[in-house]
């Protein structure tokens, strides 16, 4: 990576088919922190959940979550603890766009819990801001989107960028 | 270094007369994302202001969440997305700032998504926030955005810079 060298793709894709989840292997540990855009459109519909690992994606239950969102009528928020992904939006009709962006800080440290902050946006269902706490002290190098007993629909984008401090 | 978050034409800055909307056009679509960046005021007492795709004000929509200082709340846009300004009448030099991030925005076979956060703090009784979802109805690539205020015109030094996203 070139000195100074920021906001550097890393891995990106598109869906030819429909695919139950969609994960980044490998993720080099060379930057401060990491930014992923998706563009999630459905096949149905679902829950939009967000999970991470080192060497493997942890499917234990080592998330946590709070969100701030609104469906259009009202503001609400919520959250969950011990849980096996961390909640990051919904979509509810087939094939209508929606937007993940999620901000990973110092994701690969190896003393700390790894948090990250997302927003969620889907006409149809709602607005979401949320935080997100992994606890585990290994470095982020897996990172996993799915949605919830559903596919996300052909020509779904995944980007991942990387953020250097210095 | 790569070629990302680089920046399409030069910072708008409106002029001593107002402008009734800022616009950039023929938008390449050689990036992935878009994002465009503002700092805005009306010199009108109203804080709304639009966004709009390729010069027409058609096939948009948005649902978003507001706080006012006092309330939370969320509302839906059947035919708008609607941003903040800071307004005639409020503290002076003060300016609402806010960014939209377009993901896509060139795809011809989708429609397109986007996020939107603003603020028009301005140390007054109130200001308001939205974190806002918005929906482009057209498998069109974006080539314009432009941002307009609903009424009246943007007052002077008013911003605006769209920056360009690439994945590879």
């Amino acid at each position: 990576m070139a000195a100074g060298s920021t906001y550097t793709p890393i891995a990106t894709t598109t869906l030819g088919s429909a695919a139950s989840s969609y994960t980044f292997t490998g993720i080099s540990s060379a930057y401060t922190d990491l930014i992923l855009v998706a563009t999630t459109p459905p096949s149905a519909g679902g829950s939009v959940n967000l999970t991470m690992g080192n060497g493997s994606i942890d499917t234990g239950t080592n998330y946590s979550w709070t969100y701030l969102r609104g469906n259009g009528t009202a503001a609400s928020s919520s959250r969950g603890s011990t849980d096996s992904r961390i909640f990051s939006g919904e979509n509810a009709t087939a094939g209508l766009q929606s937007n993940l962006i999620i901000h990973f800080q110092n994701y690969s440290n190896t003393t700390t819990y790894k948090t990250c902050i997302s927003r969620y946006n889907c006409t149809d269902t709602v607005t979401q801001a949320t935080v997100g706490l992994w606890r585990s002290t290994s470095a982020i190098n897996q990172i996993r989107l799915a949605i919830g007993g559903d596919s996300f629909a052909a020509g779904a984008t995944f980007t991942l960028y990387g953020i250097a401090a210095a | 270094m790569a070629n990302t978050y680089v920046q399409i034409g030069s910072t708008v800055t409106v002029g001593s007369g107002g402008a009734a909307s800022i616009a950039f056009t023929s938008i390449p679509a050689t990036f992935t994302d878009l994002c465009v960046k503002f700092s805005v005021r009306k010199d009108v007492a109203s804080i709304d202001t639009t966004l709009t795709f390729n010069g027409n004000s058609a096939n948009v929509s948005s649902k978003y969440i507001y706080g006012t200082g006092s309330a939370a709340g969320s509302a839906s846009a059947g035919s708008t997305i609607y941003s903040l300004a800071t307004q005639s009448g409020d503290t002076a030099n003060t300016f609402s700032n806010g960014e939209y991030y377009i993901p896509n925005y060139a795809s011809t076979s989708a429609y397109k998504s986007l996020s939107h956060d603003v603020v028009n703090e301005n140390n007054a009784t109130a200001a308001q926030s939205y974190l806002t979802a918005g929906l482009f109805s057209s498998n069109s690539a974006i080539s314009t955005v432009t941002i307009a205020p609903t009424s009246g015109n943007f007052a002077q030094y008013s911003t605006a810079s769209l920056y360009g996203i690439k994945s590879s």
